[in-house]
């Protein structure tokens, strides 16, 4: 820690930098400055160490947290509420380390023009990245705050407390946080090491904070973009192609640009559409242009039954991203399979929608895309304008479960809006729009075989894994639907694979198990036949499924219980933990066998980095009919420090009830030119009838541990738990998803 | 000009007579809690109550409506002072991204002023027109016991139908 001494600090504080900022110096710190000292630790740390989080890339804390001169305290991220409780636990954050409540805390989240750029709030990092930078961030204002009023009282910093938002000495006197610094920005770069406080201490962290956004949410408060409107603002329709590849060779615009409301109808390519006064307006209009439209549609798609082998057959990157040769014992037994996972899609229950402003030269999107500052690039490339000119404000939209239509509807609402400048324009997509357009998460194969040694453990591993990339979010223009549809169209980018330790299609196919040989090879499939990019855990979905499904394989051909034979192969200590807690509650040991009831088990790490998760269920298969009923789950998850422990509840939950869905019900489907999967009758998901009985959730805390990503961590766990459970329950093992009552029935012979 | 009562209010709306309810609500009566979710009456988000009796807004027109009372989400309370199922709702925290929210308490309020003494599976079944995508389905179905259990315990306006 610095020594510096206090006396120093306001008279050498000095004007830096322009525009009324002062940079207050961090010689204002000192060693020991709260009573609470005493509940501290001081994480020494080796110089040079990257900063922590996402500090490491905007390290100014007043970038993160800025407090008035009237003590309003504003925290800023660059992450965006997906539906996934982010906001709530952000603030928690910040309350605790500047100890306030969390009602003295108002949250800017993702803005070009107000917050850090956290590229996209993806793959479970907003607790990592931004969690941490805000954590440290709070607890490096808390010290300077702390020794600015140490200097005022005159007193040493060791007694003085931070309480509801002020400093006090012991003698009683407090000054408020807005009073200590003026009108005054914190403009100081931050530290690599920050005095934190001890999670023993904590009053908000750890606790069950009720959402912010709830009440507003289920009383029909203003809530999303979808709800945003400004004055004189219209509304858009776009008119999309029936089919991929599908070029517009005729439209009448006369018979719409009659109908009431109608402002304009805007066509470049195969881009087209209308703004009207009034949003039904738009809708009547749009699909007026429909019935005049002509489109010249091509087969582009490939046979739906042909689709895995022609994964296999097309052309790969191959990348060996695990390779260990250890001696073994001689293989007693070798067992191989193949599974499959279809085109699933994100289906956002609220269909993509933006709201944009072109006014002197500048342009402002209103969206609900994961990445403001990529979606800013995009947009400015495809409308060549300076980056500068253009501002991406997140507003939340219906549940994001990846790179769905959001930034597709704020590329389509910037080019309306540039078309109909100064004034306001909304375009929202009909349910079909996203259900034929949306980027779906891609079908994937995997081949794995494995040998048992006579011990009964795993001696030698192989797994292969095809698939094509899991991003293809805009940064580009290209990436952009709107922008591969103009007369001068962008293509999109080239695919690429997402590098390991996250990895892409890859992701989570080096098994957490240890064996003593094992190769894991990830076959990059560039040709994409269909739309594809990030959905919810990109390939670890597939992995764990693949893995825990063949382990569970192992296990019964060697004889061994499904939790046993995980632990016995099992080396991490709090991979152990979730295993056991998840069996515990589930009640695994004292499994009765019953008559069409099964039970299954499936373990990961997501991403090997994140949470851990276990899953443990209980299915009942209909003999008649195939379809599988899942009558209770129990899980257990450690995500580090956990900071809002019903918050990582719902998460867990909600991942485990998507996951049923995709893994019993959902395929794209889709003929040689078109996408049939056209909306919820085509693409059934799964609905209240066929939700568990009870999904129980055990949250292993970890106090001062790393937050570690908890909103991807269910879904590949639960597939494997299926999975395994339907196997148990009929003796069949099934290998392709989803397990559709049909595929079950014609599985079981009935 | 098309006479509405919504949420016990006359409300003059300068419209088609075809257009659905939904696009009424949201854009000439600026009311948030009515969701667009498909425009097909497949999803639920989009759920009202016409006379105590829940439909969805998205595929009715408001030429049927004439004479007959909307009751939306808004008319159910505030998040100041919350409705009954409102209140339940924010207790169980039964949302992630809310969206689908406001239709399924429609229906749920449909259900308490028809049935209050319903069963667990009677309130899975009369949810099932409704689509969740972030599942949060476990703890809808607990809110919506809650609500219904409070209700028979200590009857209120909300359980009589009245409009707030």
């Amino acid at each position: 820690m610095n020594d510096a001494p206090l006396t120093a600090a306001l008279s050498r504080r000095q004007f830096l930098v322009g525009g009324g900022a002062l940079i207050v110096s961090f010689s204002l710190m000192a060693p020991s400055l709260r009573a609470q000292e005493n509940n501290r630790n001081a994480a020494a740390a080796p110089a040079k160490r990257p900063l922590p989080g996402s500090l490491k890339d905007e390290p100014m804390l007043d970038a993160w947290i800025r407090i008035d001169s009237a003590g309003n305290i504003t925290v800023f991220t660059g992450k965006a509420e997906l539906g996934q409780g982010i906001k709530t636990a952000l603030i928690q954050i910040a309350a605790e380390e500047l100890s306030v409540d969390i009602s003295r805390i108002a949250l800017i989240t993702a803005d070009t023009q107000l917050t850090p750029n956290e590229g996209y709030t993806a793959g479970s990092h907003s607790m990592q990245d931004s969690g941490t930078a805000i954590k440290h961030a709070a607890a490096q204002v808390g010290e300077i705050l702390a020794g600015l009023a140490a200097q005022r009282f005159g007193v040493a910093a060791d007694g003085l407390t931070m309480q509801n938002g002020a400093v006090c000495a012991a003698d009683g006197r407090c000054a408020g946080y807005g009073e200590l610094v003026g009108d005054e920005q914190l403009h100081v770069r931050a530290r690599e090491t920050s005095t934190l406080k001890d999670p023993r201490s904590y009053v908000t962290v750890g606790k069950s904070v009720p959402r912010v956004d709830i009440p507003r949410k289920v009383t029909g408060g203003a809530s999303y973009v979808q709800d945003l409107r400004l004055p004189g603002m219209v509304h858009a329709r776009v008119l999309r192609p029936p089919s991929p590849g599908a070029r517009l060779v005729a439209l009448d615009t006369a018979t719409a640009n009659q109908l009431p409301g109608v402002i304009k109808i805007i066509r470049d390519g195969n881009f087209v559409a209308v703004v009207a006064a009034r949003e039904f307006q738009a809708v009547t209009a749009m699909r007026a242009l429909a019935r005049t439209a002509s489109w010249q549609e091509r087969p582009t798609l490939p046979a739906q039954d042909d689709i895995y082998a022609l994964i296999l057959r097309s052309p790969a990157q191959d990348t060996a991203i695990l390779d260990v040769h250890n001696p073994a014992p001689a293989a007693v037994r070798t067992l191989e399979a193949t599974y499959r996972r279809p085109y699933q899609m994100h289906g956002s229950i609220g269909p993509a929608c933006a709201v944009a402003l072109y006014k002197d030269e500048g342009l402002t999107v209103w969206t609900h895309t994961q990445g403001v500052y990529p979606l800013r690039k995009a947009i400015a490339e495809m409308l060549r304008m300076p980056a500068e000119q253009v501002r991406c404000i997140h507003m939340e939209g219906a549940g994001c479960y990846g790179h769905n239509a959001a930034d597709d509807a704020g590329g389509d609402a910037a080019l309306i809006a540039r078309a109909l400048p100064d004034r306001p324009v909304r375009v929202q997509w009909m349910r079909e729009d996203e259900h034929l357009w949306e980027p779906y998460g891609p079908a994937m194969v995997s081949k794995v075989a494995a040998s048992l040694d006579s011990d009964g453990l795993i001696s030698d591993w192989q797994y292969h894994v095809w698939s094509n990339t899991h991003s293809m979010r805009p940064g580009p223009a290209g990436n952009l639907l709107a922008a591969q549809q103009l007369a001068t169209p962008f293509a999109p980018a080239p695919p690429m694979p997402i590098p390991q330790p996250e990895g892409g299609g890859d992701r989570n196919a080096i098994p957490l198990y240890k064996f003593r040989n094992a190769r894991v090879v990830h076959h990059f499939v560039p040709g994409m036949p269909l739309r594809v990019s990030a959905l919810r855990a990109l390939g670890a979905y597939m992995n764990i499924f693949s893995i825990e499904c063949f382990i569970d394989e192992l296990a019964r051909a060697a004889g061994s219980d499904a939790v046993d034979f995980r632990l016995r192969h099992m080396d991490d200590a709090r991979a152990r933990d979730v295993m056991r807690a998840a069996a515990e509650r589930f009640v695994w040991s004292a499994w009765q066998a019953q008559k069409g009831r099964g039970r299954g088990f499936a373990f990961a790490r997501y991403k090997n980095l994140g949470a851990y998760a276990a899953v443990a269920c209980e299915v009942e298969v209909e003999h008649e009919s195939g379809r599988v009923r899942v009558v209770r789950a129990a899980a257990a998850v450690d995500s580090g420090q956990a900071v809002n422990p019903d918050g990582i509840r719902n998460q867990i939950e909600g991942g485990i009830v998507q996951s049923l869905s995709w893994s019993l019900y959902e395929s794209v489907t889709f003929d040689a030119t078109r996408i049939t999967s056209r909306d919820w009758a085509h693409y059934p998901i799964l609905r209240f009838s066929a939700v568990p009985e009870r999904i129980e959730v055990h949250v292993i805390d970890r106090p001062g541990q790393p937050f570690l990503g908890t909103g991807e961590a269910a879904h590949g766990p639960t597939a494997g738990a299926l999975a395994n459970a339907i196997a148990d329950a009929t003796g069949v093992r099934m290998r392709e998803l989803p397990f559709t009552a049909k595929r079950v029935k014609a599985a079981i012979g009935v | 000009m098309i006479t509405l009562n919504v949420n016990g209010q006359p409300r003059e709306v300068d419209a088609d007579p075809a257009t659905p309810l939904l696009y009424v609500l949201r854009d000439h009566l600026e009311l948030n809690g009515t969701r667009f979710g498909c425009g097909l009456g497949q999803c639920g988000a989009c759920t009202v109550m016409v006379d105590g009796e829940a439909v969805f807004s998205c595929i009715t027109p408001i030429s049927v409506l004439q004479n007959r009372r909307v009751r939306t989400i808004e008319g159910l309370g505030t998040s100041e002072n919350p409705g009954l199922l409102q209140r339940a709702f924010i207790d169980e925290q039964a949302a992630q991204c809310g969206y689908c929210i406001p239709g399924m308490i429609m229906r749920a309020q449909a259900l308490l002023e028809k049935k209050p003494a319903a069963t667990d599976a009677d309130i899975r079944d009369t949810l099932s027109p409704h689509l969740c995508r972030c599942g949060a389905h476990m703890r809808i179905l607990r809110a919506v016991g809650r609500a219904l259990r409070a209700a028979q315990s200590a009857p209120t306006a909300d359980a009589e139908g009245r409009d707030r």
